[in-house]
């Protein structure tokens, strides 16, 4: 196949993921969209089979690898359960970034197969370009790994700081760049394979102090390394298809890390810093007075809102740890058929990644012309009877609109208080992820349900 | 005096970048989740390194030093091809509307 004619086909196969992207505008063209996107990669795989001019006995173990790999990505995508989705994503952010530092290893191996020139005399810009795709895939792999076993709960979701952390983070930062000069200059494999393990360990570095319920923005901030590193590998290769979709990847996780930090009222400096929420805790300890708190049972529950003619749930990470989310549809559901109506208030930093709770609902058939964004509801609590809080903890506290001391302060919050009453379900008084004190727990309307968010719930339910 | 040919690939990459980010801010909040598992599926186009890669040795010689790095990377991406792809579909499919006659 001509190189221009495949040059065609690679844009035409970036067009292609452009529209996939384009498609989840709306939940009634996501489907088209995605199948775009498959076309576009199967154009690629196909351009890129058809431009190898030699057809070695290679190509029968390459139809045989992607086979292998293929089945597995398969078996784990219908297997994988929907609460799981936060892990999933970190682990296949892992494995772009890994296939990004084996790509640039190659080419850096064996330029010649790649048109870059012959080892140890390859071209400035090519090199420059591998290195950095190899440094960011690195950082991208060690950083998922990381998240996906802060997630997985392997490794404590606790921030993990040590003195002059930030220093030796900068400083190795630093080194990957003269690392990067010096390799320009001397085409050194040694210095190639050290800058690759530096940006393993950086990798490292930067996720471990960021605790659990940052993960949103560094699942969104890892998404748009995995794009860069793509990016990189693209310019190397000459690639439009990777040049386009590394760029699109990129923007899109630099964004959602954007929405995710406004979602917090945080810079993204502040998250990537990590460390938050583990040092206030001494300070609550202290200040903690005994202030009382109505507690209730399930029928108190079912009583208020059988009573109540619009109720507003308010879903968070405890739904998600519970698997509570198809008990709550069928709750939901009993309320229907009482004619009381019921919508759905999603916080931007809810769960674990952008858009957890909205999978998770879907996935019990909620319909999502149901589930509303934190614009798009707010004002309606006001006007609401019930909110049922269920896993939400620090997104419903008024504190950060009152209390400008407040670690939280100036966090967009869901106005739950001015519900006519406030059903809280927690398995008890502890803070959430910031590490205070919810004021809602202590207001004269809400009524806390100690217990486990599943089996509360059903108990509602079966009272109702 | 001619144009390097990196300057239209930068050209590229730079106009993908606005592309990304009118199209990703257009994309509804309910669907950042299939979002992140749908680019994280087309950032494995990288794959076709990996076959350029493994494809690198000649007959005598299929697992040479450069191509084993080539096949590992082609497994890995092959990994998010398919699982991106179709955990995406998986979680599209959940997403409906409310019927007409509730």
């Amino acid at each position: 196949m001509s190189a221009n004619l495949s040059a065609i086909l690679y844009l035409i196969s970036g067009v292609l993921f452009i529209l996939a992207l384009r498609g989840l505008s709306s939940p009634e063209t996501s489907r088209q969209g995605n199948l775009f996107g498959i076309i576009g990669m199967v154009i690629a795989v196909t351009v890129t089979f058809l431009s190898v001019s030699n057809f070695t006995s290679g190509f029968i173990y390459v139809i045989i690898f992607l086979a292998i790999g293929g089945s597995i990505g398969a078996f784990i995508a219908y297997r994988i359960p929907m609460t799981a989705m936060p892990e999933l994503v970190a682990g296949f952010h892992s494995l772009v970034g890994l296939a990004a530092v084996f790509v640039a290893i190659s080419a850096f191996i064996n330029p010649s197969a790649f048109n870059l020139g012959t080892p140890g005399n390859i071209k400035l810009a090519s090199l420059i370009e591998m290195a950095i795709g190899a440094a960011v895939g690195a950082i991208t792999f060690s950083g998922s790994v990381i998240a996906f076993l802060k997630l997985q709960g392997i490794m404590s979701g606790a921030p993990i700081t040590f003195k002059g952390q930030h220093l030796l983070n900068a400083l190795l930062l630093i080194l990957i760049v003269i690392l990067t000069t010096y390799l320009c200059s001397t085409q050194s494999s040694n210095l190639f394979w050290i800058l690759i393990a530096v940006s393993f360990l950086i990798g490292f570095l930067i996720i471990i102090p960021i605790g659990g319920a940052d993960m949103p923005v560094v699942i969104s901030m890892l998404n748009s390394y995995s794009g860069w590193a793509a990016a990189g590998i693209g310019f190397t290769l000459e690639n439009t298809a990777l040049i386009i979709t590394g760029a699109l990847v990129g923007s899109s996780g630099a964004i959602l890390s954007y929405i995710m930090c406004k979602g917090m009222n945080r810079s993204f400096f502040n998250v990537i810093l990590g460390g938050f929420g583990a040092t206030d805790q001494s300070s609550t300890d202290k200040n903690k007075e005994q202030r009382p708190v109505k507690s209730g049972n399930a029928d108190d529950a079912a009583f208020l809102m059988k009573n109540a003619s619009s109720v507003i749930i308010v879903p968070g990470y405890g739904m998600a740890v519970a698997q509570a989310q198809h008990a709550l549809r069928e709750m939901v559901d009993t309320l229907k058929k009482n004619d009381i109506k019921v919508s759905y208030a999603i916080h931007p930093v809810a769960g674990r990644m952008p858009g957890h709770m909205n999978v998770l609902l879907a996935e019990a058939n909620v319909p999502y012309d149901e589930v509303f964004e934190l614009e798009e509801i707010n004002n309606d609590f006001a006007n609401a009877d019930v909110a049922f809080v269920i896993g939400a903890n620090d997104v419903t506290n008024p504190v950060a609109k009152t209390d400008p001391q407040s670690p939280i302060y100036g966090m967009p919050v869901l106005d739950v208080e001015k519900c006519k009453s406030v059903l809280f379900v927690k398995r008890s008084l502890s803070p959430g992820y910031a590490g205070i004190d919810n004021d809602l727990f202590y207001k004269e309307n809400t009524l806390m349900l100690f217990a486990d968010a599943k089996k509360m719930t059903e108990d509602i339910t079966k009272n109702l | 005096m001619e144009i390097d040919p990196f300057i239209f690939r930068l050209s590229i990459f730079i106009l993908s970048i606005f592309i990304g980010y009118y199209v990703v801010w257009s994309v509804t909040p309910s669907l950042h989740t299939p979002l992140m598992s749908v680019t994280n599926a087309i950032s494995s186009v990288i794959i076709v390194g990996a076959i350029i890669a493994a494809l690198s040795g000649n007959d005598g010689e299929v697992f040479s030093s450069s191509s084993v790095y080539g096949f590992l990377a082609i497994i890995l991406a092959a990994v998010n091809i398919f699982g991106g792809f179709l955990v995406t579909q998986r979680m599209l499919a959940m997403y409906k509307k409310k019927k007409k006659d509730k």
